[in-house]
């Protein structure tokens, strides 16, 4: 146990020392502030560009925005930021074989089920914290300027791309374990996510892939009943289940 | 005791065969050199005594435990110092080396102590940079520090002075030799001349296989040839020499090689003083390591 806090501890000093939290930071931060504020400045927008639209012929009518423009944003945007999330840590057990580093930690007697442990916690931890971050400064914004009781099933929309979050999480832990290189574990996750992608145009599977969970605006808009998430969101806990109890064994048998 | 004993390891990559059959004995308390060229398998059975590279066939014990692939308790015994170690480049010398103590499980005090007493052996005390701007000597030595942290039974070296400048191999040789008071030692090299300078044990790797392994005293006497080497002053005496002594071979102008065979050293020495032949020099040959390594990998 205390050696799974030494191994997890070293894994956030490298997070604030690389200055990889600091970039997270500022970029979810960046992401919360933007969708309250493209949602407050698009009449602002239009307006400015209302004259010269006029002069070619078109007329702009610009409509009253509320907290569900800013909620549409942050549905728009989260994909984006996990996408970067992604980026920034998909090297965090890659890195680690190139280098050499984990060498020294395994022949001293490191348990490697730890190393997988330790790791894959501070993904989930960074996430789950940049995450809510995102959401709470968006909410915030939305709360000041409009009314968030427009958005309907806010909560649960709002749980669905976390989860999603999760879930691609759990398959850079996996594919970390399988792949040598960094470029390798995006490639993987890209296209087992791509592959979700695809399924999902045949209508009768598309319910149970777990891309599913992106679509948070048809929650808010009320256009979808939550209950039409329950297979999609069962599919990805159990995926994400899978992917992270796997990953241990395969680890454990693999040369360094 | 034999601190490590491996017996019948075979490993291939793909259908490249690698390691056939080794059979290594590693007493305690030695310093022992593995020595082979370049890719003769020395890091494949080093990792392999690790338990990072899994056998194809063939038993590793190290201080009488069996050596597991994957899950490798045996490590506990064990310090390592890969060829090229990579730290933490975000933590200092010290930071890691604390690091290093809580992963095998020290308890703080114990490890505080020990690292107060290795930062001065390897020269890094004064160090309060992070490891990011560490030159290769000062990784070294900051390896074989984690590497001694625990008071391993037996200090595993990958290499540890090729990739060094001499004043960097020196220090490294040093510490070695100070390390010996505590641990066994198995280092592997293909520079003669640090076995020479600290080796107690040598054996030589040569194409997957060991081709000789003992005390190195030993194998030395054991390869002592009776040669002589004599130097003239004119190249004019050289031939009346060959005609009159059949064991002597010309080696340079002025030089020949005499080996105890038939005639005697004294019958030569007679034989000089009686033509008064002036000499340079005549000297005893000592069998090198260098000689031994290429006798055995030429075989």
């Amino acid at each position: 146990m205390k050696t799974l806090f030494s191994f997890t501890k070293k894994e956030w000093l490298e997070q604030i020392r690389s200055g990889r939290l600091l970039l997270l930071t500022i970029l979810f931060v960046l992401f919360g502030i933007m969708n309250p504020a493209i949602a407050k400045l698009t009449p602002w927008l239009f307006e400015t560009m209302a004259d010269e639209l006029a002069q070619s012929g078109m007329s702009i009518t610009v409509g009253t925005v509320s907290a569900m423009d800013s909620w549409i944003q942050f549905f728009k945007n989260i994909p984006m930021a996990l996408l970067i999330f992604l980026l920034l840590e998909s090297s965090v057990f890659t890195k680690e074989y190139q280098s050499g580093t984990l060498i020294l930690a395994l022949t001293k007697g490191l348990s490697r089920y730890k190393v997988v442990i330790a790791k894959a916690s501070v993904l989930v931890i960074l996430w789950t914290i940049f995450y809510w971050l995102c959401f709470l400064i968006t909410f915030g914004y939305n709360a000041y300027f409009w009314d968030n009781a427009v958005a309907l099933n806010l909560m649960f929309s709002v749980l669905i791309p976390y989860l999603f979050g999760l879930w691609t999480i759990s398959l850079i832990v996996l594919f970390s374990t399988l792949s040598q290189t960094g470029t390798g574990v995006l490639a993987l996750t890209g296209a087992v996510v791509l592959a979700s992608y695809l399924i999902s145009m045949f209508p009768k599977i598309k319910d149970y892939m777990p891309t599913l969970l992106l679509d948070g605006n048809s929650l808010v808009y009320g256009l979808k009943d939550s209950a039409a998430y329950t297979s999609a969101i069962f599919v990805a806990l159990f995926s994400t289940l899978l992917c992270m109890v796997a990953a241990i064994p395969i680890f454990n048998k693999k040369q360094m | 005791m034999d601190m490590l004993h491996i017996s019948g390891l075979q490993k291939r990559f793909g259908d490249k065969e690698v390691l056939r059959g080794i059979e290594l004995t590693v007493p305690e308390n030695s310093i022992f050199g593995f020595m082979g060229k370049n890719g003769a398998g020395k890091t494949t059975t080093m990792k392999t005594i690790l338990g990072l590279i899994k056998a194809d066939a063939g038993e590793i014990t190290v201080a009488g435990e069996k050596v597991a692939y994957g899950q490798t308790g045996t490590n506990r015994h064990i310090g390592y110092l890969p060829d090229v170690p990579e730290f933490y480049s975000f933590m200092n010398a010290r930071e890691y080396l604390a690091f290093c103590g809580q992963i095998t499980g020290m308890k703080k005090s114990e490890y505080e102590e020990r690292i107060a007493k290795l930062l001065p052996l390897v020269g890094l005390d004064g160090e309060k940079h992070r490891i990011k701007g560490f030159s290769r000597g000062m990784k070294q030595r900051l390896g074989v520090a984690q590497a001694l942290l625990n008071r391993p039974r037996l200090l595993i070296c990958d290499e540890p002075t090729s990739a060094l400048d001499p004043v960097g191999r020196k220090e490294i040789l040093e510490i070695l030799l100070a390390a010996k008071e505590e641990t066994t030692i198995l280092f592997s090299t293909h520079i003669l001349s640090d076995v020479e300078r600290i080796c107690t044990d040598v054996a030589f790797l040569d194409h997957g296989k060991i081709r000789m392994q003992g005390r190195l005293s030993e194998l030395k006497s054991r390869y002592r040839t009776e040669e002589y080497l004599l130097e003239l002053e004119d190249h004019r005496a050289v031939g009346p020499l060959l005609k009159a002594f059949k064991n002597l071979k010309q080696a340079g102008k002025c030089e020949l090689i005499f080996r105890e065979d038939g005639h005697t050293m004294f019958d030569l020495l007679t034989f000089i003083t009686e033509k008064q032949i002036p000499i340079l020099k005549l000297e005893r040959r000592e069998p090198t390591l260098e000689s031994l390594f290429m006798e055995v990998v030429e075989s």
